[in-house]
């Protein structure tokens, strides 16, 4: 079947067909008005969407205990982003493979997250200006063998389990945590006051556009996905295909956020692979549907062409066409 | 004398596949005035608007829309329009599959009609993260899971605004301009096709090879 290239003369291909005035230019003016005018209605009634970005200020001061229990899970490298694998590090928490097919180890480490120096350590130690205490605590932390931080670390880890607000401060029982309660105490002071928004993005360049350190930083605590979830955005809320508000969202994702919602896709741990892999196969089919016998078959056997072409054929009925 | 050379080939095999009869024809098939016809048209028109908005706001700046009144409302034609966009080449795609519309040498018009759905789904996709808002940091956020397991996460880094911004206003904008050029041109070239159930017979007797539906 199909076919690229047999040369049709048109006169000949259309031949017993009735031919009719057509005003090419005079249809595509028309409506090109009418989608500027239905536009220009629907914006000026309806207007977009623009729900503000979250801040890691925001979320310092909204949820400081939920803010410190992820900083300190990214100091003992226990988060998801510090555990997760390429392109960000070398571990394998959100590494996904079908069977021996690895691409994304294959792929390597590309946008390298060291998550204790770059979400912690690093801002902290840009901060240490007129602060002995915070200085002497970096110093005494990163001077310490790795057993030392560890048992620190493990100890106020399990203290936040209880922690509490007071005034501005997390407040967590008494305990031996060496200088971390000092250094998470100053990071959610420099969270609230902005700055560690501006230090996650800097690099060694003065222009700055890459947001992936805010953002992973962002995506580990519990804050940001409970925004999520208020404005029904979620994954188990067909979230990818979804807009903030009322809005329609890219409604055209809607195969591809189906396969979320289902088993096995939504059980599996490699669930993310799964998908992309089905909605590349889909695609593929899409694309080759003219050579695909039973798909290609479909509209001769269900008639809607009957409904397109009605017109037509009740004159070929007719006789007035030929 | 015939001109040679590659100019004269090109100008030729313009001329021989698209004189500017076919381009811009006066007479069509009566059965062209179906509705189903309207689709392709209107979607070409919504991405006009597309454009001209993503222009405007391109130029402006990506922080524009967030400060400025005027900005939010070319924000908001270029929201509807891709909207529209979209509701429109669906139903282009839908009526062209149920009038299968690939037959009688039409698989790649077919086929690059198919490419340039996809390439508008990834085109608007880098648009939602470019928004700059929360919307944008979610999807990107959400979305670096399924790139990162195909192991392109590195290289199309969601969470870079810097790259999906440059790839979204400059990059698919092209791809999708010269794809839908193609797309017209390959439209315009063969015609459209016949109804079902009214299949060409060649005057000649030669056999064509068309693409199931009779």
């Amino acid at each position: 079947m199909s076919a690229s290239r047999p040369k049709i003369d048109k006169a000949d291909y259309y031949r017993g067909i009735r031919m009719a005035p057509y005003d090419l230019v005079k249809e595509i003016a028309i409506a090109t008005i009418g989608v500027l005018v239905v536009v220009l209605i629907l914006s000026a009634v309806l207007s977009s969407p623009d729900v503000p970005s979250a801040t890691i200020q925001a979320w310092a001061k909204s949820d400081p205990v939920d803010f410190v229990t992820t900083a300190a899970s990214e100091l003992s490298s226990q988060s998801d982003v510090a555990q997760y694998g390429p392109p960000y590090t070398s571990g394998n928490g959100s590494v996904q493979s079908i069977g021996p097919i690895e691409p994304q180890v294959w792929a390597g480490v590309h946008v390298a997250v060291n998550a204790p120096l770059d979400f912690v350590l690093q801002p902290l130690s840009q901060s240490t200006v007129d602060d002995e205490t915070l200085a002497s605590a970096l110093t005494t932390f990163n001077d310490a063998s790795a057993a030392q931080q560890g048992k620190w670390l493990t100890a106020y880890n399990q203290a936040l389990g209880s922690a509490k607000l007071v005034d501005t401060e997390v407040s967590v029982p008494g305990g031996d945590y060496g200088p971390v309660a000092v250094l998470m105490s100053r990071l959610l002071t420099l969270a609230r006051s902005g700055g560690l928004d501006a230090l996650l993005l800097t690099s060694d360049h003065f222009y700055q556009t890459d947001y992936s350190k805010p953002l992973l930083f962002l995506s580990d605590g519990g804050y940001f996905p409970g925004l999520a979830q208020v404005q029904d955005l979620t994954g188990s809320q067909w979230g990818m295909m979804n807009e903030t508000g009322r809005y329609p969202g890219q409604a055209w994702l809607w195969l591809f956020t189906l396969w979320y919602q289902i088993p096995p896709f939504n059980a599996a741990s490699n669930g993310d692979l799964l998908v992309v892999v089905m909605m590349t196969l889909l695609s593929v089919g899409l694309l080759l549907v003219p050579f695909i016998p039973g798909v290609r078959d479909i509209p001769r056997w269900i008639p809607v062409h009957k409904l397109i072409w009605r017109e037509h054929y009740r004159n070929v009925q007719r006789g007035e066409t030929k | 004398m015939r001109d040679k050379g590659w100019t004269a080939a090109l100008r030729g095999r313009l001329d021989g596949r698209l004189p500017l009869e076919e381009v811009l024809p006066t007479r069509q098939p009566a059965f062209v005035g179906s509705w189903v016809y309207v689709f392709g048209v209107v979607t070409i028109a919504a991405l006009v608007w597309v454009l001209v908005s993503g222009c405007v706001l391109a130029f402006m700046g990506s922080a524009w829309w967030h400060t400025s009144n005027l900005g939010h409302f070319f924000n908001s034609i270029h929201f509807w329009s891709v909207q529209m966009f979209f509701i429109f080449m669906v139903l282009h795609l839908w009526g062209q599959y149920w009038g299968a519309g690939w037959r009688d040498g039409r698989a790649k018009t077919w086929m690059v009609g198919v490419v340039l759905f996809l390439v508008s789904i990834v085109t608007a996709f880098t648009g939602y993260l470019i928004q700059q808002n929360f919307d944008s940091q979610w999807i990107a956020v959400n979305a670096k899971d399924a790139i990162n397991a195909t192991g392109l996460g590195g290289f199309f880094n969601v969470l870079n605004f810097g790259q999906m911004y440059g790839i979204h206003v400059m990059l698919f904008p092209i791809a999708l301009t010269l794809l839908v050029v193609l797309h017209i041109v390959q439209v315009r070239s063969r015609g459209v096709v016949r109804p079902i159930g009214d299949p060409y017979a060649p005057a000649s007797g030669e056999s064509v090879s068309r693409g199931a539906p009779r």
